[in-house]
């Protein structure tokens, strides 16, 4: 499959996608044309919508990036919003012990500390994975409910605030409070943070020996070991970089947001980052992007439910479908029958040049 | 001394608690052993809550609603085979996205069905059926063999899913298919078939989950009301070691944690609570940890078997 042919099926999957949530506005009663206007208009053009979808975007790239690294080692961490709460847990006791560092050195430390609780967190599943050979999808789905209720529990008590009508711990001291690029909103610098991750994990990938191993362990186990690769290191190597990913997204959301540990601070976003990896096509330079499309769709839902009356679950569908319809688009077939759109293309081709397509079939 | 009706209220939230994981739980089961994961139970929980509802909104019948549930749940474990199946989408995010999918579709067709009285729509559900003279026992009486049909169904269903899976042919070459596609393909097992029937019956499977959420306990709709339950079963599945008795039992442990820390809650809040919602899932892991899993976990799980792949 050429890139051409990739995007035009993309581009039909999203607006499959986006045409069945319009029948359902329809249905609804609404126009779906307005609806569309609101939601991307509020959620990307205005100044105030585009702060809330960066503020979402944040931590959905972090763990997407959180996904892509272990995943081009063939691993797959769906533990990622179990590592995004220890790591915000790490995070903020850090922020709590010692408090009056300057920002300068207290926010990098905070960043650290939560990138260790992460990685500490994909450690256990990596070890079983990369010297046990347990499933790590199991393990880290296993250590996510886990994590919550570690979390949960730390803020209904040794870390509860004095008087706290319900469980969330004290706030962070104003100096390691992430600073905000727009005036009087609330966006943080997480997202440029996960730019500078996105960039460098696309150079450690592309042009250094360790970024090439993770790649031939992730295609080829066995060419791997033949080419002398340490497999159970680099398996292990790529989750503790997820890890810590993740881990950095748990402090973005505590010490950028929040400014408090909340119980159930993370909605879903290790999940998201899952989306947010296969629609990547775990290619991390382009996470960014489908990030920002995703969180631009969440952060529009509200807008839209508020200026046109649709109600905002049409949007998860809509999100859903996006997903089913591009990886269905990204599949190669082996088969003729085996997708529709293919077969479309393969037609298409067909009237191009009949010759050649003679000869193959 | 234990506290005898403290022990029946906790036996009686066990069953109540733990039931709908059971059903998703056995769904996975059953999915797993024909090599696919269902991660997909979630969503088709609320996909079944929410065709049970209607069906007895509509017509005022539980029976009827139930087989709309089933019916809902079928379909949408359908809808994933295809995707794991036929398209070989990765079966995580093939059932991430589905979840996402049906969580927003039920709360929009809620809101279309039951229209204003959204939330308040109370339907007919299933009334408690106690078992002569068994009903009459102390403690265990009223919290066991005082419950809602679906109770007894799951218990019938289990002991049935363990005889076909363990004892019948069927069963022997879905496992097959869940071990080695390849050689279960090889030795003429009706492969996509097979897993098909498989993702079909734990849907529905799961979608018993959401009916009995809807018919016996609450006896409304409401929007993500599976609330977890569908990962929840995930892990009861490690649990019990792949084996559809040993999923229900530890489907009933998930609940019987989860009964305990409510009545912890209450009466002794010194104790933390999250040490018993913790604790299934670390006896999880430890038995993952310690009994392995490449021994009863089937081999095959998760990866889209392809005839002309070798």
């Amino acid at each position: 499959m050429n890139r051409f042919t990739m995007q035009r099926r993309i581009a039909i999957a999203l607006l499959l996608a986006l045409s069945v949530g319009g029948v359902l506005i329809l249905l609804d009663g609404h126009n779906p044309f307005e609806a569309y206007k609101v939601l991307f208009l509020e959620s990307f053009l205005n100044c105030w919508g585009f702060s809330n979808t960066l503020v979402k975007a944040s931590p959905m790239l972090l763990a997407g990036l959180a996904v892509i690294i272990p995943m081009r080692a063939g691993v797959f961490n769906i533990g990622g919003e179990g590592q995004i709460y220890i790591g915000g847990l790490f995070g903020a006791v850090f922020a709590l012990a010692i408090p009056d560092l300057p920002g300068l050195f207290g926010v990098p430390l905070i960043f650290v500390a939560a990138a260790a609780g992460g990685a500490f967190w994909a450690a256990i599943p990596a070890y079983l994975k990369a010297y046990r050979g347990t499933n790590e999808v199991i393990v880290t789905l296993l250590m996510n409910f886990i994590a919550i209720h570690i979390v949960s529990y730390a803020v209904a008590g040794p870390l509860l605030a004095e008087g706290a009508p319900y469980p969330y711990s004290e706030e962070v001291s104003e100096a390691y409070r992430l600073p905000i690029l727009m005036p009087r909103s609330d966006t943080h610098v997480g997202f440029v943070f996960g730019l500078a991750m996105t960039v460098i994990l696309y150079f450690w990938l592309r042009f250094t020996p360790s970024g090439f191993q993770l790649d031939l362990v992730g295609r080829n186990a066995r060419a791997a070991a033949y080419a002398g690769v340490d497999q159970k290191k680099t398996v292990i190597r790529a989750m503790l970089i997820g890890g810590s990913l993740a881990g950095m997204a748990g402090a973005i959301e505590v010490i950028g947001l929040k400014y408090r540990l909340f119980h159930l601070f993370s909605d879903g976003y290790g999940y998201d980052g899952i989306i947010v990896a296969f629609l990547a096509a775990l290619n991390p330079i382009v996470a960014p992007l489908t990030a920002l499309f995703l969180a631009g769709l969440s952060a529009g839902a509200g807008t839209m439910q508020r200026a046109v009356g649709v109600d905002s679950s049409v949007i998860e569908v809509v999100e859903g479908l996006v997903v089913v319809l591009v990886a269905a688009a990204l599949v190669t077939p082996r088969t003729r029958s085996t997708s529709v759109l293919k077969h479309l293309a393969k037609n298409l081709r067909l009237r191009r040049q009949p010759q050649r397509q003679k000869k193959e079939a | 001394m234990i506290d005898l009706v403290l022990l029946g209220d906790v036996l009686a939230g066990t069953a109540r608690l733990g039931t709908p994981i059971a059903f998703a739980a056995l769904g996975g089961v059953i999915a797993e052993r024909g090599g696919l994961y269902n991660i997909g139970l979630e969503g088709q929980i609320l996909a079944g809550a929410l065709g049970a509802a209607a069906g007895s909104f509509a017509t005022g019948s539980a029976m009827i609603g139930l087989g709309c549930g089933i019916i809902c749940g079928l379909l949408s474990g359908l809808l994933l085979g295809y995707m794991s199946i036929r398209l070989r989408i990765n079966q995580l995010v093939g059932g991430i996205a589905l979840n996402l999918l049906l969580a927003g579709l039920t709360a929009f067709l809620s809101r279309q069905i039951f229209g204003a009285q959204a939330g308040g729509a109370r339907v007919n559900g299933f009334s408690q059926i106690d078992i002569p003279y068994l009903s009459d026992l102390p403690v265990v009486g009223p919290s066991l063999f005082a419950q809602d049909p679906l109770f007894y169904l799951l218990i019938g269903l289990a002991i049935a899913a363990w005889f076909w899976l363990m004892k019948s042919h069927k069963g022997l070459d879905l496992r097959a298919v869940g071990e080695n596609p390849k050689a279960a393909d090889l030795a003429g097992v009706p492969v996509f078939r097979m897993q098909y029937l498989a993702i079909a019956v734990s849907g529905a499977l799961a979608a018993l989950a959401g009916a009995h959420l809807v018919l016996s306990q609450v006896y409304v709709f409401a929007e993500g009301m599976s609330a977890g339950k569908g990962f929840i079963a995930l892990a009861a599945i490690i649990l019990g070691r792949w084996s559809p008795i040993g999923a229900i039992c530890a489907a009933l442990f998930f609940g019987f944690c989860d009964a305990v820390q409510f009545k912890l809650q209450f009466t002794s809040p010194e104790i933390p609570y999250q040490l018993f919602l913790i604790l299934p899932y670390l006896a999880s892991l430890i038995a993952l940890v310690v009994l392995g899993a490449k021994a009863s976990a089937p081999a095959s799980v998760g990866l889209p078997y392809d005839r002309e792949h070798r």
